[in-house]
Formats: structure tokens, C-alpha cells, sequence
């Protein structure tokens, strides 16, 4: 799947903690430095941990009028309960990636399962999450290009925390090639 | 040398004054006006900032910059003042109820700071301005406008709160002991951090009148015969302490002062 | 970037160096920003023991010469109001931001609401009036924090920057200023000689020169009704010229303060009102609205007090309907609209007060069903 216009939604929803609103971040900062309009917005409780929190992403050419998402071109669940709110835009054709490790397997149409959580702490980094799961997010829908991820990261990070989260993020394109 | 008489700092042609007589609010500000004469104040370099109250009407009498606040936060203003500009002399002129009742907070985060400010705090022990209300620092069983049975709650001790808060200077003083006072002001002006005047202070009016002291020389009297020096009110056994007032300067210390640690922010984030 | 740093960043570009704040939730990334910013510029971040004190020093600083501001959100909003009115009778430049979170009281501290309109214009005590913008955008709050800054200095007054929860956390990509390329605004110093220097005597343009404390002119400020000098007076004929004066210099210069940005409503027979992140959604609407025929514009305020009643009736007078999305139950610019069309127009409400956001099809909803 490729983008399929110059106009891109995602939502990418977990809970606190699980640091998706830095996701966002990265992947509207990629997609600026790619040229495009960006605007990223987020919801999130009270608290630093748990409960449902979300980033938002549109990424246009022109103008981005409506700072929500009101179609998604892909939806990211890292838990049950964010898979559960989201789940009724399957039935629509959105796609949406659901992490096997945290949600209930799904088996209708348009719902992949990845061990996010699993793989992360595999790698012995289960705080990390949120980039390999932004990895297989860019590889799955291909609105920014790896590299330019790559380039967010080294900014964003510092010392060994760079190598990590690359070696992270190219984990989580390669889920896609399961 | 001549003497200093501190009319200079003075407002021209303002006189009568609003306060009663026998108040010690016009004594406090003499003792400060000399003080600032002394160290050779002037009216550009100086900020009086005063609060609500009877006290803080000083402002409407005085010459230098000024900013008369709202009750309770003359401290806060104050640091704004102070923060930005350093080179200032910043004063601050509170009553009691500004300086340790609504503007407890300030003044325990102003002595905190250790921000390099003088605090006048004038403690005639009840709000003054509004009718002899019950203040923070009235005493226990005392017998104010609101206090009809006695006061059921403690007092402030304002100098011990200064210390534990981490203020450099505290001094306490009574308007019968004016050039004491006077040199409790200097010291406080000159030392660096943050720098309490508590002035012990009648007010005739009010406080005087609600606790069998009507007549007006009756409190500052009552004042002066409670009064002991420090010094003397150290070597008191612990018994004998209780119905005693200690001045003179209580606390006197040189932490560094906000403005000191904030240039060395300022330095770390300018190489960074 | 996002909302909050931009008004960070719109304040250093205006010139700010002096911030002084409280944190409260979704206003805490500006003092952040502060924090790491003022001190490289010689500027003065300070946290303060609550907002009473964050913006008593924010005036006193202003007062000794600095541009200074202020970040806050509802609740510590709420506790500035005293002093926010010593700014208004001192006339001390100054800005201060409210984020604007749902309430009432602690309400929900990260959603999103607009419901201190009111506030913003009436919560303190006494008759007095106010400037106060409201961005829509991370470039808005950029400039419109410029803006907020150009009028506390030109005016003497303090400006009150009320962006949304929503556009506070944004992020979305801008062009950030060059210098020189906005204009900024420093406030008119005094020039005759120190004796006669009077910080309450205004020139022409109804505003007065203010001095610095720590410059060869000295003076008086003060929360009490005051004179000329700035020493306190109690004369009635005194207080009236005071009070007058203080509504006036905001009045004869409400075209200059009052802005607003038009979307599609020269040929609009559904007219929107909208502030803040609700012009976005207002925006979306009109876009849909006219794909189905519907021929839809939106009038964005950019000033919200003093409220453009003008540029409302001038639009809404030609409108077969105003619709007026807001974040908030009461409607508070609804009423306001109201006030400035009259009785005879079709004026409809949406309004959301849960903490989340007013979507486009709210709006169309509205728009479109029937009357
Ligand atoms: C916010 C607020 N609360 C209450 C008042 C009313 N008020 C004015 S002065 C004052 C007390 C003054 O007492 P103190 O500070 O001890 O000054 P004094 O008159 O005794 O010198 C009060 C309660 C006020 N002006 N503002
Ligand atoms: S009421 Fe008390 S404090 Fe006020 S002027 Fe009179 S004596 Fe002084
Ligand atoms: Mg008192």
C-alpha cells in the first residue's frame, strides 16, 4: 500500500507512556522536512501513565484546514482499548495496525496484528515501542521515507539512544516484510 | 556630619498626614527616610513598593519611584522589580496583614529566594486600616473588632519566620526605640539577600483600645516595657521569656542572593 | 512547531525578556520554553510561588522596564484577576496567556474548551475594559503574540492572548519570522524634562509616555485612584476623568485593534463566527456547506474584546443566518453577535463544553438542518 493521494491521515493511539505523541512528532517533522504541511495534534489524560492517549497526523501539499483527523489513511493501536475505539473503521477499509502483543488477535479484513511490545522488548527495549512501531507505520504506507525518519532520529536523540532507536525503527519496517 | 532628618524623600505640602496620633507608622518611616539619607539614597535609584493598609499608605508622602499594590502583594511586585533590575533599591512597606497574613506566601518564598529586597514589615498586631480586625500576628486571648472573647488562634512570630524561611536579615524594633530602629534599617538596606524590619508598632486606635490601653502613649509604653535586647533576651531562663519582646538584630547571615545565582544561569546558559 | 513555543518564540521575536509564571497544564511548555530561552538572552525566566505573584512580577519587571508576560490556564487565570486589574489602573504594559482548558474549577486539565471569554472581559472588579486575541493557528500564535505584545506597548495596557487547549499543543509547520519583518512596537518613552514628568498625562493619542524605574524620571504608580502624578485622589471629578480615560484610549483606537479575517463571506448567505480552533472547523464547514450548494463564509476573530460588533453586523446584517460554533454551553459570543445583529436574525448555536473539539459535521448540522 502507498499513499494514495497528497492528502494523509493516521491516528496513532495507545496510552500514556507508550510515548505515541513522539511518534507524531517525528513523523510530521519527517514529513515537513519532505516538503509537505503538517498538522499533528494529541489527546491524552492527566496522567504521564495509562490511560488512552493519542497523536494525530495530517500530511498535505496544500493547506490543512481541519486540524483533526476525519478519515484515516491508517490507524496505529498499541492496546485493547485504543483497537476497541478505533476497530469500527476496518469495516470502512481503514487499515488498521494492532499490537498482538497488548490486543485480542482480530482476524476481519484490514486488521494486521505485529508484536510490537514483544519485539520491542526483545530487543531489550520495551520503552521504545513508539519507534518501531512508527518504523512499521512509514514502511506499511510509505507517506514519509525511511531515511528521512532516520534523520529525525539522529536529531531528536542523543549518544547511544541514536543507534538503539535506529536499530529499533528498521526492526519495525522489517515487521513488514513478514 | 549633619544630621539626617530624611525630609528630602518627603512629599511638600501633604501635611496632615492620614494617621492617628500616637501611631507608629509616621516613627517607622522617619527611622527609614534617615536611613536611606544615610546611605545616600536617591530618589531615582530607589523603589518604594508599599501594599494595603494603614502602612502602606507611606507611598503618598514620599519622593522616590513608588508602587502602591494590592493587599498582601508588595513582595511579589517587588521581585518582578528586582529581578530585572538589580541595581535597584527595592523597599518594601507592609502592614502585618500584608506581609504575614494574606501575604504569608510571599513573604515565606520572598525569604526563600533570598531575593535582595528590604521587607519594612509595620506589626501593630490587627488590621489597622479597616477597623482593628484580628490579624496573624495578634496575640493569643487578645481582644480585637473580631475577635470579641479573645483570639482563639496563634500568632506569627514574624523574625523566626523570616529565618526558618531563609531570609539574611531580620531585626525587630519598637517605635520607642527610634534610632535603634534606624540602625536596624541601615543594616538591612546594605546587607545583600533578603532583609526583614519587623517594627512593633501601636496603633492607639484599634489594638490599643480593644486591650485596656486607650490612651495613646498606653501601648507604646506597653511596648517599651516588654522590649529587651537580644542580647539580654538570650541570657533570660526559658520561664521569663514568654511576656518579653527581643530587638535588636536577630538573624544576620550571607546566603547568596537570588540575583547572584540567577547571573550564573544566566552564565551556564549563555556558553551552552 | 508547536502552538505553546510559538507564543514562546513570538514573545522573544516582540522582544520580551522578562517572564515570570506558575506552571499549569496545557500552558507549561511556554515557561518551558522560557526557561531555556530568556536566560541565553539575558532575559529573566523566574517561577513564581502562584500566579497572584507570577503576575505581580510580571508587572513590576514591565514597571522597571523589560517587556514582560505571563502563561497560564483557567484556574490560575482565575487567581490573576486583582492584579491584572492593577495593570488596567497603572496602565502597565504587559502580556498575559490563557490557554484555555475546560472547566469549571480543575475541570478536565487537558481538554480543550472556550469558555473564559467573559472572564477575560469582566473578571475583575471595577468598570474596565480590555484587549484580547485569540490564534487559530501555530503561525497565529506566533504573530498574534507579536500583535498582543504591540498593543500592551502602544497602548499601556495589559493584552490577554487566549488561545485553545487545541491550538496550544499543536504542532504544525511555519515560516518563522525574520527580524525586522513584523512590525514591533516599543512603548513611547518620556522626553521633557524629569520635574515635570507626569506617567498619567496623556499626549494626543490618549496614551502617556511611560518611564523606567532606575532612569533620571521618577514616579508613581498605583492600584489606588490616582491623579496626573500618579499619587492617590479621591476628588470625584478625578475618578471620573480616570475611568473615562482608561475605556477611551482602548475606543478611539478599536479599528486598529480589531481584527478579523474573512473566509468566502462576500456572497455568503450562511455567515460563521468563529475563534480560535472552531474557525478551522468553521472553515472545514464552509467548504462542505458550498460543495452542497450552500453558500457559506466565515468570519474569523482574530480580536475578541473588543468584540468586532461591527464587522459582525456589517456580515451578519446580509446573512439569511449566522451560525456560531463555540466551545462553551452559554454561549458567550453568541450573545455577543446577538447583541451587535439584533433580534431578526437567524442566529444559531453549536456549542460543546465536554472537552472535546466541534467538528465540521457538528457544524453542518447545524448549518443545513432544519430551522
Ligand atoms: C484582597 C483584599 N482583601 C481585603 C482588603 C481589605 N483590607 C484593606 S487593608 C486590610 C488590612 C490591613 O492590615 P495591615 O496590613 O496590618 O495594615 P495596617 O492597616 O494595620 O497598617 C484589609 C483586610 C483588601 N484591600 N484587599
Ligand atoms: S488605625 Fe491604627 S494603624 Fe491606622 S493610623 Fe490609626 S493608629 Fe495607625
Ligand atoms: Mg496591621
Amino acid at each position: 500500500m502507498t499513499t494514495r493521494s497528497d492528502h494523509f491521515e493516521v491516528i496513532l493511539a495507545g496510552t500514556g507512556g507508550q510515548g505515541l505523541i513522539l511518534s507524531g512528532i517525528l513523523l510530521a517533522e519527517a514529513a515537513i522536512l519532505e516538503g509537505k504541511n503538517v498538522v499533528q495534534t494529541q489527546s491524552y489524560g492527566i496522567a504521564s501513565r495509562g490511560g488512552l492517549s493519542l497523536a494525530e497526523v495530517i500530511i498535505d501539499t496544500e493547506e490543512i484546514i481541519f486540524q483533526q483527523v476525519q478519515r484515516p489513511d491508517c490507524i496505529l493501536a498499541l492496546t485493547e482499548e485504543a483497537t476497541r475505539k478505533y476497530e469500527g473503521w476496518a469495516a470502512k477499509g481503514v487499515p488498521i495496525l494492532y499490537d498482538s502483543t497488548l490486543a485480542n488477535a482480530r482476524t476481519a479484513p484490514n486488521f494486521t496484528g505485529y508484536a510490537f511490545t514483544q519485539t520491542a522488548s526483545d530487543l531489550g527495549n520495551e520503552m521504545s515501542v513508539n519507534i518501531l512501531a512508527l518504523g512499521t507505520v512509514a514502511a506499511k504506507t510509505g507517506v514519509v521515507r525511511m531515511e528521512t525518519l532516520e534523520q529525525m532520529i539522529r536529531k531528536r536523540f542523543k549518544g547511544t539512544a541514536v543507534e538503539m532507536n535506529l536499530k529499533v525503527l528498521a526492526a519495525g519496517r522489517d515487521l513488514t516484510a513478514r | 556630619m549633619s544630621h539626617a532628618t530624611g525630609t528630602k524623600y518627603l512629599k511638600g505640602g501633604i501635611l496632615p498626614h492620614m494617621w492617628c496620633s500616637g501611631c507608629g507608622i509616621g516613627i517607622m518611616l522617619g527611622a527609614l527616610l534617615r536611613a536611606f539619607e544615610e546611605l545616600d539614597y536617591t530618589t531615582t535609584d530607589t523603589v518604594v513598593v508599599t501594599g494595603i493598609g494603614c502602612t502602606g499608605k507611606a507611598d503618598d508622602y514620599m519622593i522616590t519611584n513608588a508602587l502602591h499594590t494590592t493587599h498582601g502583594r508588595a513582595l511579589a511586585y517587588a521581585t518582578g522589580i528586582k529581578a530585572y533590575n538589580p541595581r535597584l533599591n527595592v523597599v518594601a512597606i507592609m502592614g502585618d496583614g500584608d506581609g504575614v497574613t494574606i501575604g504569608g506566601n510571599h513573604f515565606i518564598h520572598a525569604c526563600r529566594r533570598n531575593i535582595d529586597l528590604t521587607a519594612v514589615i509595620l506589626n501593630n498586631l490587627n488590621f489597622g486600616m479597616t477597623g482593628g480586625q484580628v490579624s496573624g500576628t495578634t496575640p493569643p486571648q487578645r481582644y480585637t473588632s473580631t475577635t470579641a472573647y479573645g483570639n482563639p488562634e496563634r500568632d506569627f512570630d514574624i523574625c523566626a519566620l523570616a529565618e526558618a524561611a531563609g531570609a539574611n536579615y531580620a531585626a525587630r524594633c519598637t517605635p520607642y526605640h527610634g534610632w535603634e530602629m534606624k540602625e536596624n534599617m541601615k543594616e538591612a538596606l546594605t546587607k545583600k539577600g533578603f532583609s526583614v524590619v519587623e517594627v512593633v508598632s501601636p496603633c492607639p486606635t484599634h489594638f490599643g483600645r480593644h486591650n485596656e490601653m486607650k490612651e495613646t502613649p498606653d501601648m507604646l509604653h506597653w511596648l517599651r516595657d516588654r522590649a529587651i535586647s537580644i542580647e539580654d533576651y538570650r541570657r533570660l531562663p526559658e520561664a521569663e521569656r514568654t511576656e518579653r519582646l527581643a530587638i535588636g538584630t536577630l538573624v544576620s547571615r550571607d546566603f547568596p542572593d537570588f540575583n547572584t545565582q540567577y547571573e550564573l544561569v544566566k552564565a551556564r546558559a549563555q556558553k551552552g | 512547531m508547536q502552538g505553546n513555543h510559538a507564543i514562546a518564540e513570538g514573545a522573544i521575536y516582540a522582544g520580551a525578556r522578562f517572564y515570570a509564571g506558575y506552571p499549569i497544564t496545557p500552558s507549561s511548555e511556554i515557561a518551558e520554553e522560557c526557561s531555556r530561552k530568556l536566560p541565553k538572552l539575558g532575559g529573566v525566566y523566574i517561577q513564581m510561588e502562584d500566579e497572584i505573584a507570577s503576575i505581580a512580577a510580571v508587572i513590576g519587571a514591565s514597571l522597571a522596564g523589560a517587556k514582560s508576560f505571563t502563561a497560564t490556564s483557567g484556574p490560575g487565570f482565575s487567581l490573576m484577576q486583582e492584579n491584572l486589574g492593577l495593570a488596567v489602573m497603572g496602565e502597565v504594559p504587559c502580556v498575559v496567556v490563557d490557554v484555555q482548558r475546560a472547566g469549571p474549577s480543575t475541570g478536565l486539565a487537558t481538554r480543550p474548551a472556550q469558555s473564559d471569554i467573559m472572564q477575560i472581559r469582566w473578571g475583575r472588579h471595577g468598570d474596565q475594559s480590555v484587549i484580547a486575541l485569540c490564534p487559530s493557528s501555530v503561525k497565529e500564535c506566533f504573530t498574534l503574540t507579536v500583535t498582543a505584545f504591540n498593543f500592551a506597548e502602544r497602548y499601556r495596557v495589559p493584552v490577554v492572548l487566549m488561545p485553545d487547549e487545541i491550538v496550544g499543543h499543536m504542532r504544525e509547520n511555519v515560516e518563522v519570522p525574520a527580524p525586522g519583518e513584523l512590525e514591533v512596537v516599543d512603548r513611547k518613552r518620556p522626553a521633557g524634562p524629569p520635574a515635570d514628568y507626569k506617567p498619567f498625562k496623556a499626549d494626543e493619542d490618549g496614551v502617556a509616555p511611560l518611564a523606567a524605574y532606575g532612569g533620571e524620571y521618577v514616579f508613581h504608580v498605583s492600584s489606588s485612584m490616582h491623579g496626573l502624578d500618579g499619587y492617590s485622589n479621591n476628588d470625584p471629578a478625578n475618578a471620573a476623568w480616570r475611568v473615562k480615560q482608561l475605556h477611551e484610549k482602548i475606543d478611539r483606537h478599536r479599528d486598529e485593534i480589531v481584527l478579523t479575517k474573512r473566509f468566502g463571506t462576500d456572497d455568503a448567505d450562511v455567515l460563521l463566527v468563529t475563534l480560535g480552533a472552531t474557525t478551522r472547523s468553521g472553515r472545514a464547514a464552509a467548504i462542505e456547506a458550498r460543495r452542497q450548494g450552500v453558500k457559506a463564509g466565515v468570519l474569523q476573530l482574530q480580536t475578541v474584546w473588543p468584540f468586532p460588533d461591527r464587522e459582525v453586523a456589517e456580515l451578519g446584517r446580509r446573512a439569511k443566518m449566522i451560525v456560531v460554533p463555540e466551545m462553551n454551553y452559554s454561549g458567550q459570543i453568541a450573545g455577543e453577535v446577538r447583541k451587535a445583529v439584533g433580534p431578526d436574525v437567524d442566529l444559531r448555536q453549536v456549542n460543546r463544553y465536554n472537552g472535546t473539539i466541534i467538528t465540521p459535521q457538528d457544524i453542518l448540522a447545524v448549518m443545513l438542518g432544519a430551522k
